[in-house]
């Protein structure tokens, strides 16, 4: 369709509106509501300082959804919940109704659709993920394949509320990590520093950027079979990647070198101890498709020992600091090796500096 | 975990369809992605082959094929380019297959990112009207949501990409941000059903990001910058850690207490409860128990929402409430993680003069960055390259106690005495 033939003029709206989407019972308690209770796994209910109260039912979803399963979901909030429904950051899918008669006939036909329902309260939530094979341009992994492979082995763990404290996950195809800080992270790590195609190079990139994205200056400039191309020092690469997001001719995946690492201790929430960033706690595990059996494995041990031994309300990194790394790594039977000595920008701050020693 | 396994192993797939053996004939056989398609959890790659044999779309056929391949040899096969709608520079995400030779069906990919509404709420007609657009002119693929809070309609050509828009665009939907310039925001459930709500992140999320429409569609920063809105410091849009700007309701005054709602939370829990689950919890020591009750003294909170959690009846956010600004979350690539640190302890935000207030504070912070800044350097790096004293005194903005954990440990400073 050519711009002569182009009728409609934009609007630049920005962000869509919220308010028709609202039940009007939501809308008739906005921002007065009292408190919340959670009746039963993947149910809470919420009461207004009017006295009125809804129910919602959360449930998971794959999140690479297709029109199909959408339409599937609308006909469930068309029955249930007066055409309303909403979506969380963890994508799972909520339907909020005044009918507290609605909630267990919804709950079996979610069911039955296959949608889990789960996910509240202390449970493992559906996991924070990248997109993958499926359509990034720099992953080495499929993000959602590890992330199906994994929900498998802890269905139980989102629809029951059984774990010391939430769960949160997250999975991310490159060291970018755009899956992003969570309780148990399951990340890419390049372990080999990236061949350079010089064919391509030259007509793909441009080189100052490349050059410049290196965080530790490890790429420089130089000439191959008389083309302008770039060059690595491989004693200084620290296989992060940066570089291939920049230049596509910096190959950094591989398929046996492009491994996964397993973080844990990752908090946003300000509740208790302030947000923590991660740690890692395994790494050199295969990009083993279609299951990733490695890799779910690990995580099957970090979430045995935690549910065992959290006290109530601590979540993964705070149940660390009370009973230290060297019993968690004891209770999870993985090993602490010397690359997990911190040796990047501000490692001191991860050094203990301390005389306080656990035997 | 134990006995996960067995489930994920053993239970006859729930979904409708499952486990399909491409008998509908449309598709190609894709082994590996069918292993997919056991288990327990809601299979992407069963809902994918559904609608590939329902609609016949070759582009379906092609992105399957393609993905097996991945799945095969463990490598990716999206490059990247430049597709756009008229007028802006932003909110396509451009992928060509770099095999098309092998799956010709698969040669163009192209993905849309659209806003959704704050707190991510839908009504069906809004949501199926999303779908027939979207069925009409792409893949049917939609991912919900990605990373940075956009609606993701996954597969589309370059040649349909300006109709779709158009029609999505009548139907009040915009573009997302991409490149260098304003993201899409996410919001939490806020005042929508959430008590501990203390401002209204819906309404300042979709006035914040209108007015940043421009920098959405036409991005001329160094580099990305995101908005985040979470009602309370709970943050369960997670914006400390993934947002460049984290706005983040608070509160000044004391928690509220409901005096019989405490003593019936005590009587069924026990005092053991209270001190075990609650009052051990307090980072900073201030609650004490009290001849059996609980006593919160105010000035030692740092509303870090502990307690309210714990007893949602009891307790909750104080009156006075408003915003904390935080500043310069981002993940790892390349100076390596970094949480958002604070720089505004307390803002009120209740009316539309509140929030021009804020915005002009953030215009302000965003002209210090377009100068201070390096290509490919988030706000917070730059932040921490320049200096956080520099970055205040940039942006015109007051230094507080609260945005440091301690005073400096080294002399090394010139001071003008």
């Amino acid at each position: 369709m050519s711009s002569q033939q182009r009728t409609w003029k934009t609007i630049e709206s920005g962000a869509h509106t919220y308010e028709e989407a609202l039940h009007p019972v939501v809308r008739k308690n906005y921002g007065k509501w009292k408190y919340h209770e959670i009746p039963k796994p993947g149910v809470l209910k919420h009461v207004a300082q009017s006295g009125d109260a809804i129910w919602t039912v959360r449930a998971g979803t794959p999140r690479q959804d297709t029109v199909d399963m959408l339409r599937r979901l609308c006909e469930v909030a068309d029955k249930y919940s007066d055409g309303f429904l909403r979506f969380t950051v963890r994508n799972n899918v909520e339907f909020l109704t005044p009918n507290q008669e609605n909630v267990e006939p919804m709950i079996q036909e979610l069911e039955s659709m296959g949608f889990p329902v789960g996910g509240t309260g202390m449970c493992v939530s559906s996991v924070s993920h990248t997109q993958g094979w499926l359509h990034c341009d720099i992953p080495a992994t499929d993000a959602s394949g590890v992330v199906k492979s994994m929900m498998d082995t802890v269905y139980r763990e989102f629809k029951d509320m059984q774990m010391p404290n939430k769960v949160r996950l997250s999975t991310s195809c490159c060291a970018i990590n755009c899956g992003g800080q969570a309780d148990i992270a399951v990340v890419v790590k390049h372990t080999r520093p990236p061949r350079v195609n010089h064919d391509h190079l030259a007509t793909i990139c441009e080189l100052p950027k490349a050059v410049a994205r290196c965080p530790v200056a490890a790429i420089r400039p130089t000439v191959v079979n008389g083309k302008r191309s770039l060059m690595v020092d491989e004693a200084k690469c620290i296989c992060c990647g940066a570089c291939f997001g920049a230049c596509p001719a910096m190959e950094i995946n591989h398929p046996e070198h492009s491994k996964f690492a397993i973080w844990v201790g990752g908090k946003n929430s300000n509740a208790r101890t302030k947000p923590s960033t991660m740690s890692i706690v395994a790494h050199n595990l295969p990009n083993n498709p279609p299951r990733w059996p490695e890799v779910t494995e690990v995580i099957g041990r970090i979430l045995t020992a935690y549910k065992a031994g959290g006290r109530p309300w601590e979540r993964v990194g705070e149940w660390i600091a009370r009973i230290g790394w060297k019993r968690f790594f004891e209770e999870t039977g993985l090993t602490f090796d010397d690359n997990m000595i911190d040796s990047y920008r501000h490692a001191r701050t991860t050094f203990n500096q301390s005389a306080h020693v656990r035997f | 975990m134990d006995g996960a396994n067995d489930s994920a192993m053993n239970s006859a797939c729930q979904c409708n369809g499952c486990g399909s053996d491409s008998s509908g004939g449309f598709l190609n056989p894709t082994p590996m992605l069918d292993q997919l398609e056991s288990g327990p959890w809601p299979s992407f790659i069963t809902g994918f082959k559904e609608m590939a044999e329902r609609t016949k779309k070759p582009m379906l056929r092609g992105v399957l094929d393609q993905l097996e391949y991945s799945y095969n040899t463990k490598m990716g096969y999206w490059k990247g380019g430049l597709v756009t709608v008229e007028g802006y520079g932003a909110g396509i995400i451009t992928r060509y297959s770099m095999i098309k030779d092998k799956f010709p069906e698969a040669a163009e990919f192209h993905t849309m990112r659209i806003q959704p509404a704050p707190g991510l709420h839908y009504n069906t007609s809004m949501l199926r009207e999303l779908c027939d657009i979207w069925e009409k002119h792409g893949s049917g693929i939609i991912c919900l949501h990605g990373q940075t809070g956009d609606i993701m309609l996954q597969g589309i050509e370059q040649d349909k990409v300006q109709e779709c828009f158009d029609e999505l665009n009548q139907a009040g939907w915009d573009l997302g941000g991409a490149g260098a310039g304003m993201r899409t925001g996410v919001s939490c459930i806020g005042p929508g059903r959430c008590e501990n709500a203390c401002y209204d992140n819906l309404r300042f999320h979709l006035k914040a990001l209108k007015h940043y429409v421009g920098q959405v569609h036409r991005p001329e920063w160094n580099y990305k910058l995101k908005f985040k809105f979470s009602g309370c410091p709970n943050d369960c849009t997670n914006a400390i850690m993934r947002s460049d700007l984290a706005v983040i309701g608070t509160w000044k005054d004391a928690i509220l207490v409901d005096r019989d709602e405490v003593r019936a939370w005590i009587a069924e829990r026990g005092v053991d409860g209270l001190v075990n689950n609650v009052i051990n919890h307090c980072p900073t020591k201030a609650i004490s128990l009290k001849d059996g009750d609980m006593v919160i003294e105010s000035r030692d909170c740092v509303r870090c929402m502990h307690c309210i959690n714990a007893m949602p009846k009891a307790l909750s956010p104080g009156k006075e409430r408003g915003i904390s600004l935080l500043m310069g979350g981002k993940n790892t690539l390349k100076v390596g993680v970094n949480m958002g640190s604070l720089i505004v302890p307390f803002m009120k935000m209740e009316d539309d003069d509140d929030i021009d207030t804020f915005l002009e504070l953030i215009d302000e912070i965003i002209d210090w960055w377009d100068d201070a800044g390096l290509d490919h350097e988030r706000i917070g790096e730059t932040i921490e390259r320049v200096g956080l004293k520099q970055f205040l005194e940039g942006a015109g903005i007051e230094y507080d106690i609260n945005q440091v954990s301690r005073p400096r440990d080294n002399p090394y400073f010139k001071a003008k005495y």
